[in-house]
């Protein structure tokens, strides 16, 4: 029965409540005994104007002298009823005493329980004759009478709770605030971590460049076909860049896209099309946008569920699970970083062993399908030996030394197919960050330092399949 | 390396625990905020309030001084009351509504409401229970007995006393009758 103020009342509104519960006969037998002034006509209900409440009148009332008669009544509600009725009479209260009812007086119902009956009067919870009863004495009875008034009162505090009809929304936005005033500790999910370490590492050095720094030219540049492409633009719009292209992980994800809804799909349009409805040249405002995309897609893929990872991403001619497309934002975002490092000559390491290895893993295993895409462009050799789906094919062993390193055997003759070191007919072997520079075209497959051993072709059509993997 | 990924899993920390204390708690700190500004968007932009005080400090609650429901509704309380004194004060400068008095007026009234409200919320469930068979869910005396599986005396005595609970709402002001350490204006 200890409230949940029980013990820490102190000064608290509703002092007392953990002393009702055991005092409780004498509260109810106390109350007429200290409004018991003898004949004289009833005081007004002083001791409620303090703060005073029952269980303050029931401490404060034994110092009282004029209780004598308590003390033998502490007991059940049939006592302090025919406590009351002496009481009545012996003090020769008129109000009291004269009751007409008089014959009745043996069935109607005490002093005591009409007394206990307050509290169900005021919320009109008991019957009708219990009412009836009630209120004939409350015409006689004046502490009842002031009890049944302040009882009524506190109905009147009583309310419906609208809870019904919460705003959902409402929810969204407290939460979003919350979030917003102190960002919770959320487990990035493991296959996102490469995204947000590589993006918090490019904004460390958008944070400690100078205003003009942004307008530094950078060349972007990238494969398409067999040939080396290249676009000039500045560090602002190199950051714009990211933002477009990231922009579509967000859209899939149903976060706003930067670009409106009727944004194009492909990547390079996106980009082309951000970059024209600019007015002026983009500047240091893009860092902002940037990053809050940038956190937004961690937090989104940290709050939903694990099957997330799986969904689809589309680029508009090819589709990734977000846990690859997320992947390769944390590329294209340490190979633009590296990009505008160099423009500012700023140091920039390349990413951990680790994510280095899953940004290579991700390359390793789109190579069949760009290989498969030169070979449908004529700019591949035939396949030579086709095998059923699933089954292992000819392959190109690729050794990637350094941090990040491992092998991978590359499917030669058909996406469908598995590589598999059985069949392998060639070898490359290259250090991990000039692979992946490879693959972002900012290095050429003639130039690639590469150990090459075994089918020419092979290797040709491997190499010039990575830089394909390249866009702007 | 992680900038925004922390180390510890501290599980308080998790949205999800946000979510819950939401879920927990939304409906008691709007119904009141809304009773003691009587708009809606106010009532909301408290609830905004509330929670993020909350979530900004989790450290505040103790425990000791009471059920988080009692603590929450403390809060709750104060920062509507708080809002309203400034925003009917903002409006009395503008020459908008009323006089001093009238605001003083509101804002007490406003602040029964409020204890109340709190008083309710923090009294012991037994008797919360009583009441809110008898008052809610229009039950009788008898029936509320019988739904709480005890005497009808003790069902009479606990609404007597809820009510007794309740009624000192009108004793005394919000004000100065904080706990220690707990601002009005979070």
């Amino acid at each position: 029965m200890n409230g949940p103020l029980g013990g820490g009342g102190d000064g608290e509104e509703v002092r007392g409540v953990p002393r009702i519960p055991s005092p409780r006969a004498a509260a109810d037998d106390l109350r007429p005994d200290a409004y018991r002034p003898g004949p004289s006509v009833p005081p007004e209900p002083a001791p409620d104007s303090g703060p005073a409440g029952p269980a303050d009148a029931t401490r404060s009332a034994p110092a009282g002298a004029s209780n004598t008669a308590d003390s033998g009544s502490n007991g059940s509600a049939d006592d302090s009823g025919n406590r009351a009725v002496n009481g009545a009479s012996t003090s020769g209260d008129p109000a009291a005493g004269d009751t007409p009812a008089a014959p009745e007086a043996s069935a109607a119902p005490s002093h005591g329980v009409l007394k206990s009956l307050l509290g169900a009067w005021a919320l009109s919870a008991c019957s009708a004759e219990e009412t009836a009863a009630v209120e004939e004495h409350l015409g006689d009875c004046a502490p009842c009478a002031e009890e049944a008034l302040r009882l009524r009162d506190a109905v009147g505090l009583l309310h419906t709770d609208r809870d019904l009809d919460l705003d959902p929304l409402l929810r969204f936005r407290v939460l979003e605030n919350c979030l917003g005033r102190r960002p919770a500790r959320i487990p990035v999910p493991g296959w996102a971590d490469p995204y947000d370490a590589e993006t918090a590492r490019l904004d460390a050095l958008l944070r400690d460049i100078g205003d003009s720094e942004w307008h530094a030219p950078v060349r972007l540049k990238w494969f398409e076909g067999e040939r080396r492409m290249s676009r000039r633009t500045t560090v602002a719009g190199v950051i714009g860049h990211l933002l477009t292209v990231d922009g579509i992980v967000a859209g899939a994800m149903g976060l706003d896209d930067p670009l409106g809804p009727h944004a194009p799909l492909l990547p390079a349009a996106r980009t082309e099309a951000f970059w024209n409805d600019m007015d002026l040249p983009p500047t240091g405002t893009m860092r902002d946008p940037w990053r809050d995309q940038s956190h937004d897609l961690i937090r989104t893929v940290s709050f939903a569920g694990p099957g997330v990872a799986d969904m689809s991403v589309s680029y508009g001619s090819f589709a990734l699970s977000l846990r690859d497309a997320l992947l390769d934002r944390a590329f294209e975002c340490w190979i633009h970083a590296d990009d505008i490092a160099g423009a500012v000559d700023y140091p920039y390491p390349p990413p951990s062993g680790a994510h280095l290895n899953r940004m290579i893993d991700l390359a390793a295993r789109l190579l069949p399908a760009a290989l498969a895409e030169r070979r449908r462009a004529g700019l591949a050799g035939p396949p030579r030996h086709l095998v059923a789906a699933g089954a292992p094919g000819r392959s190109l062993h690729l050794e990637v030394e350094g941090s990040g390193g491992g092998s991978w055997y590359i499917a030669l003759d058909s996406p469908a197919a598995v590589g598999s070191p059985d069949k392998s007919v060639a070898q490359v072997a290259l250090d991990g960050v000039e692979f992946c520079k490879l693959v972002a075209g900012h290095v050429s497959p003639e130039e690639a330092a590469a150990g090459q051993d075994g089918d020419r072709q092979a290797i040709r059509d491997v190499l010039f399949a990575a830089a394909a993997l390249s866009r702007l | 390396m992680h900038h925004r990924a922390g180390t510890a899993g501290c599980s308080s920390d998790w949205p999800a625990a946000l979510g819950e204390l939401y879920d927990k708690f939304a409906a008691l700190v709007h119904s009141q905020a809304h009773r003691v500004l009587d708009d809606e968007e106010a009532a909301d932009q408290v609830t905004r309030e509330v929670f993020g005080y909350i979530w900004e400090n989790p450290d505040a609650y103790d425990p000791k001084q009471g059920s988080m429901r009692s603590w929450v509704a403390r809060l709750t309380n104060s920062q509507a009351v708080h809002r309203l004194r400034q925003s009917e004060a903002a409006a009395l400068a503008e020459g908008g509504g009323g006089t001093a008095e009238e605001l003083e007026q509101k804002v007490r009234r406003a602040a029964v409401a409020a204890r109340a409200d709190y008083i309710v919320t923090s009294m012991p469930a037994p008797l919360r229970a009583a009441l809110e068979l008898a008052y809610f869910q229009r039950r009788d005396y008898r029936q509320t007995a019988a739904d709480l599986g005890v005497t009808e005396d003790e069902a009479r005595r606990r609404l007597r006393l809820g009510l007794q609970l309740l009624a000192t709402a009108h004793t005394r002001s919000l004000e100065g009758s904080s706990p220690p350490g707990y601002g009005r204006a979070l």
